[in-house]
């Protein structure tokens, strides 16, 4: 019964988070083309709209796979935010491995976004669902290698009891050996996982799969109405668990659960990592799959496996 | 009012149907979208997909060639929508009414696909951006 209620509570406040943050992500772009932008609830308009809405199968779709594919990516993104808000919550408890699980978790949306496109059977979402598929396989590499970072110095740290993959050990040696981020390996691997975050999340510059201009909507092209309306709310939980989860493995996460303090530092943390990603949108043009392959396994992978180098060196 | 109106009025996503229009229209449209008068802050937002649409922006006489074309995107559009004749020539053919290639006015066509079909017209030549925001209004404060 409590993890089932850890999930809901999880799952639901990471949702008002996340659509917060997504109405965040319009007023500042807004603001940044000197626009006014969309009043505070317009994410919770756009959701409510989209519930009541047809929802429309083509006649080449295949129907099952089609419209399982939301559901499962919007179940993946709940139960990683659930773990991560869990870790830092109770960072004691947790489970061995946490951390893998939050990775696998959070390359799951990507999957059923393919397999959605590929169900749909139109040709706009086959080429979104190919980029999408080159983009997962390019970034995961140097995330994994910068995720691995505060492993091995958290390992170094604690001697010959080898390396631990738990999110609340991580939290825990944080608080007593301060940041991940305040060593040089930190800041690396920090950088590279921002941008390889802002490929999981497909904004701008990495958005092909989408890409509205040339795909018009590429992935997400076929879905009308309460599918849509997944997809929406799956897109929302990522970007807030996105910056929860950069915040919680390299600027301590929430370092104290009791102190209301540690709160506010961590909504302030929280909010400098979302700004960079909007301010990162905002200020690039669009990447050819071909260019965004190339930076990150020749660009970004090699200062990933320096900052690993460096870690293991206690740099 | 239930909520699927309310959530139709409060985000309108509109997808931009251009059947024979000579761009002048077309260009008034994309004005919306600008800091001068930025609809974002109605919630309407342009999208690349009639099956993401709830308000189609149909512009243009409705030529022979698009007649078809528009219908389908009719049918792809996730019902309830709204259907806007933007400028004279989709509301009556303007001046092209009696050429060869116009089929028949916006609204005939779209009747035909569906007799309930809800549509709003906003006249000029082509409407200014004004007209077009205050047609959209007055188009949601009806539904």
């Amino acid at each position: 019964m409590e993890v089932i209620g850890i999930f809901v509570a999880a799952s639901v406040g990471t949702l008002a988070v996340g659509l917060v943050s997504s109405w965040i992500d319009r007023k500042v772009t807004a603001r940044i083309q000197y626009r006014v932008g969309p009043p505070l609830l317009q994410p919770v308009y756009d959701i409510i709209k989209l519930l009541g809405k047809e929802t429309l199968i083509s006649s080449r779709a295949r129907r099952r796979g089609f419209l399982l594919a939301p559901v499962v990516g919007l179940a993946a993104s709940a139960v990683a935010a659930s773990i991560l808000w869990a870790a830092n919550l109770w960072p004691a408890r947790g489970f061995l491995g946490d951390l893998i699980v939050v990775l696998y978790l959070l390359t799951v949306p990507a999957i059923a976004a393919m397999y959605g496109a590929l169900a749909s059977g139109s040709p706009h979402a086959t080429f979104g669902a190919s980029r999408e598929m080159k983009l997962l396989l390019a970034y995961e590499l140097p995330l994994v290698m910068a995720v691995l970072v505060p492993v091995v110095q958290m390992a170094r740290a604690a001697g010959d009891e080898g390396p631990s993959f738990s999110i609340g050990a991580l939290v825990l040696f944080q608080a007593s050996d301060g940041w991940v981020l305040g060593s040089l390996s930190g800041i690396l691997a920090a950088a590279v996982a921002l941008v390889a975050v802002q490929a999981k999340l497909t904004l701008v510059p990495f958005d092909l799969p989408e890409a509205e201009t040339e795909l018009m909507g590429g992935s997400m092209l076929e879905y009308s109405g309460p599918p849509l309306a997944m997809l929406k709310l799956t897109r929302a939980l990522l970007l807030a668990v996105a910056p929860v989860l950069l915040v919680t493995l390299f600027a301590g996460g929430v370092s104290d659960a009791a102190s209301g303090w540690a709160w506010l530092a961590f909504a302030g943390k929280y909010v400098v990592v979302l700004v960079l990603v909007v301010l990162m949108r905002n200020t690039n043009p669009r990447l050819r799959i071909d260019q965004a392959v190339r930076l990150f396994w020749f660009g970004l992978a090699p200062v990933a496996a320096a900052a690993l180098v460096l870690a293991w060196f206690g740099l | 009012m239930s909520l699927t109106t309310f959530g139709l009025k409060k985000s309108p996503w509109v997808y931009h149907v251009n059947v024979g229009a000579c761009n002048n229209c077309d260009i008034e449209v994309l004005e919306l979208l600008t800091p001068r008068y930025d609809v974002e802050r109605l919630g309407i937002v342009l999208v690349g997909s009639p099956r993401h649409a709830d308000a189609l922006l149909v512009t243009g006489i409705c030529t022979r060639q698009a007649e078809p074309r528009l219908r389908e995107i009719y049918r792809q559009t996730p019902k309830p929508c709204v259907v806007f004749c933007i400028g004279s020539c989709a509301m009556t053919g303007g001046i092209f009414r009696h050429a060869y290639h116009f089929s028949r006015p916006v609204d005939e066509v779209i009747r035909d696909e569906d007799p309930n079909a809800i549509i709003a017209y906003i006249p000029g030549c082509p409407p200014k951006p004004e007209a077009m925001i205050a047609g959209a209004a007055k188009a949601l404060a009806a539904l």
